[in-house]
């Protein structure tokens, strides 16, 4: 076995074995083997005899959390490596085109205008779309420069330009009620997840993963110059248009379900390239592997260590950071 | 000698108009108004309404314009004031220059009487030298609050008038509290998803401690919280009280909320918002009409109340224009605000 594929098998069955202990853990106690009459009945078809609030906490509550804090953690770490891949930068995150601002716009005008759950996160869906919209649109067009610095500086710009929009609808909520509403989306939170944000989001992360893996060891090629890449014959342009379509669909679904999280699209890219270098087709199974495990391990501490719901991006950092910085030191691996 | 003597008659003179009686604020701060307050800025909603209530004449503008619905609560040349801004606690959106082109003899903010307003009420007042009053805003605390406006704005007659029906209105609540048997555990959810509550202390959920209901998230540190869907479910309120019509109409179609008892047992109440807050927000004098109506739907055997009246004549009172009866429909009538 090479230490690659070591950092496979350990990463995949440290998810297994968290997402177990996710399973089993919470403010409402439900016991292991619960869990697994419950489980067998479901699978079985038979009939359980078990409490019927165990039944709500398992496929209801704490069942749709766990698996979307996989979604989200893994949607997030995949958009951040392709990302890092494609603009040949490790400072980039899934938000350096404006998804995640876009979509806080959106989520904040919904919160602003009184509207419900599902309007909140359509908002902050579509505002995530099109904000890279736009970006990737201005971007492609500003001509006689470099497209990558184009797109990112055009990124840069529209993000701060919706940040003061944000600040704006902030500074116009009511002080008492959508401001509090405001903050506490903008810091995320996987606390009011339901089955059917689940059902919404994961197909959508699906959906933008399908062409992450498909084209996984082209995207090898969008990290040389384009002429470069255009001499192997890949339509760099496409390729990248394709790219950023897929990385956006990925990371809005996420942030339109669980607000914004910071640190795992930046990082946990990094953590896997230190463990299997460079090559893009190595590099996302484990970052997703990564991302699912880390953000399932913090949103659990989230729910569980006090009374109230912690933001999982206070933790992302407290716990993320040390163990980035380790890893850092361990490795010797090159960029 | 003469110039002398004219410089002392000034200052005499002056001390008399603008240098009156000092008084103590609720932050311990001295405030020397002037002799004859005729116009008040009120610094946040909750003083708004009680400078309102007592001189509505004074009042220099509201915090924020009268939304189209409000409007036709109070009479007509009160709802159309100007907008003027808050001025200080969750950031200021008024411009101080505004504040004192509004010919205003007296600030005034009724809330929190910490160290950072009671430091922002005094640079307010040192840059503006118009006296700035702060004063407690919790619902117990309300009568002596209106005493204390009332003489600073020398309004006492109304002022007074108002605290002793507050008072009354209070000590009648605490005493059908008192007779009540049974406390039910309420949980108070607010936002969209509901998952956002106020722990023991909070100014969010004053209204339930004045009731002496039991508040589920007791545990909670005060302040507002987001807290999980389990642990609501652990504490399986009896009762779940919220401001948010979208998470009210939400509890009823969602399989996950129907696992709680107060779900269950159809009793989720919705509170009314118009022209302020019954329940929670803006936390000012408003908020006594939540406690009769909160107080009717826990302790429904002693609270044997008439809550149109009792809405009737705390808008008569505070609002100076009583509601009609097709107002009194729509506030009370409103899905989810009072059993079925």
């Amino acid at each position: 076995m090479t230490s690659r594929s070591i950092s496979y098998v350990v990463a995949a069955g440290a998810l297994v074995a968290l997402t177990a202990l996710a399973f089993a853990v919470g403010r409402y106690p439900v016991s292991l083997s619960e869990i697994v009459s419950l489980l067998a009945s479901k699978i079985t078809g038979s009939v359980n005899t078990l409490p019927p609030n165990v039944e709500t906490v398992v496929m209801q509550v704490r069942g749709p959390r766990v698996l979307a804090a996989l979604v989200v953690g893994a949607a997030l770490a995949a958009a951040g490596t392709a990302y890092q891949g494609m603009f040949r930068n490790p400072l980039v995150s899934p938000d350096i085109l404006g998804v995640s601002t876009g979509a806080a716009l959106g989520a904040v005008l919904a919160i602003f205008l009184s509207l419900n759950v599902i309007s909140i996160q359509l908002f902050a869906f579509g505002g995530g779309l099109a904000a890279v919209g736009l970006v990737y649109w201005i971007g492609s067009r500003l001509r006689g420069h470099d497209p990558l610095l184009a797109l990112v500086l055009t990124g840069v710009v529209i993000g701060t330009l919706l940040g003061s929009v944000i600040a704006l609808l902030k500074y116009l909520a009511d002080p008492y009620n959508q401001l509090p509403a405001i903050t506490y989306w903008l810091l995320g939170s996987l606390a009011a997840i339901a089955p059917r944000d689940l059902a919404a989001a994961a197909p959508l992360a699906l959906a933008g993963l399908a062409p992450m893996l498909l084209l996984r060891w082209r995207m090898n090629l969008l990290a040389l110059p384009d002429d470069e890449a255009r001499a192997l014959g890949v339509d760099t342009r496409r390729l990248r248009a394709l790219i950023v379509a897929a990385a956006t669909l990925m990371t809005a679904a996420a942030v339109a379900v669980s607000g914004i999280i910071g640190w795992v699209g930046l990082l946990i890219p990094h953590a896997a390239r230190l463990l299997v270098g460079p090559d893009f087709g190595r590099l996302l199974p484990l970052a997703m592997l990564l991302g699912a495990a880390f953000l399932l391990g913090v949103d659990t501490l989230c729910r569980t260590l006090v009374t109230i719901e912690i933001p999982p991006g206070v933790l992302t950092a407290l716990i993320g950071t040390p163990a980035f910085l380790w890893l850092f030191a361990l490795a010797r691996r090159s960029w | 000698m003469s110039r002398f003597f004219v410089l002392t008659l000034l200052t005499f003179l002056g001390k008399a108009c603008f240098a009156q009686s000092a008084a103590v604020d609720a932050s311990g701060r001295e405030i020397r108004p002037p002799a004859k307050v005729e116009r008040v800025y009120a610094a946040g909603p909750p003083a708004s309404l009680l400078v309102f209530a007592i001189a509505p004449d004074k009042l220099t503008g509201w915090t924020r314009a009268m939304r189209p619905n409000e409007v036709e609560f109070f009479p007509e040349r009160y709802a159309n004031l100007p907008e003027l801004g808050r001025l200080t606690g969750r950031g200021n959106t008024a411009n101080v220059e505004m504040v004192l082109n509004a010919k205003t003899g007296l600030i005034v903010d009724v809330g929190s009487t910490g160290p950072t307003l009671a430091s922002l009420a005094s640079q307010v007042q040192e840059q503006t030298r118009i006296p700035y009053a702060l004063f407690d805003g919790s619902i117990e605390s309300t009568p002596a609050t209106l005493r204390a406006l009332g003489r600073l704005m020398g309004n006492e007659a109304p002022a007074e008038k108002l605290a002793a029906w507050y008072e009354r209105e209070l000590g009648d609540l605490k005493q059908r509290v008192s007779r009540a048997k049974e406390h039910p555990l309420v949980y108070y959810g607010r936002s969209a998803s509901g998952l956002q509550t106020g722990g023991k202390g909070s100014i969010n959920v004053e209204a339930l401690e004045v009731l002496g209901a039991r508040n589920a998230a007791a545990e909670a540190r005060a302040g507002l919280v987001t807290v999980s869907f389990e642990q609501v479910l652990l504490w399986n309120p009896e009762v779940i009280l919220t401001t948010d019509p979208n998470f009210w109409k939400s509890v009823w179609t969602d399989s996950r909320w129907r696992a709680v008892s107060a779900v269950e047992q159809n009793r989720v109440y919705l509170s009314p918002h118009l022209p302020f807050g019954w329940f929670d927000f803006p936390p000012g004098a408003n908020r006594l009409l939540g406690l009769w109506w909160a107080g009717k739907l826990l302790y429904p055997q002693v609270f044997d109340v008439d809550l149109r009246a009792k809405v009737t004549e705390f808008h008569r009172l505070f609002y100076h224009r009583e509601p009609t009866a097709a107002q009194l429909d729509a506030l009370l009538g409103e899905p989810g605000v009072l059993p079925k």
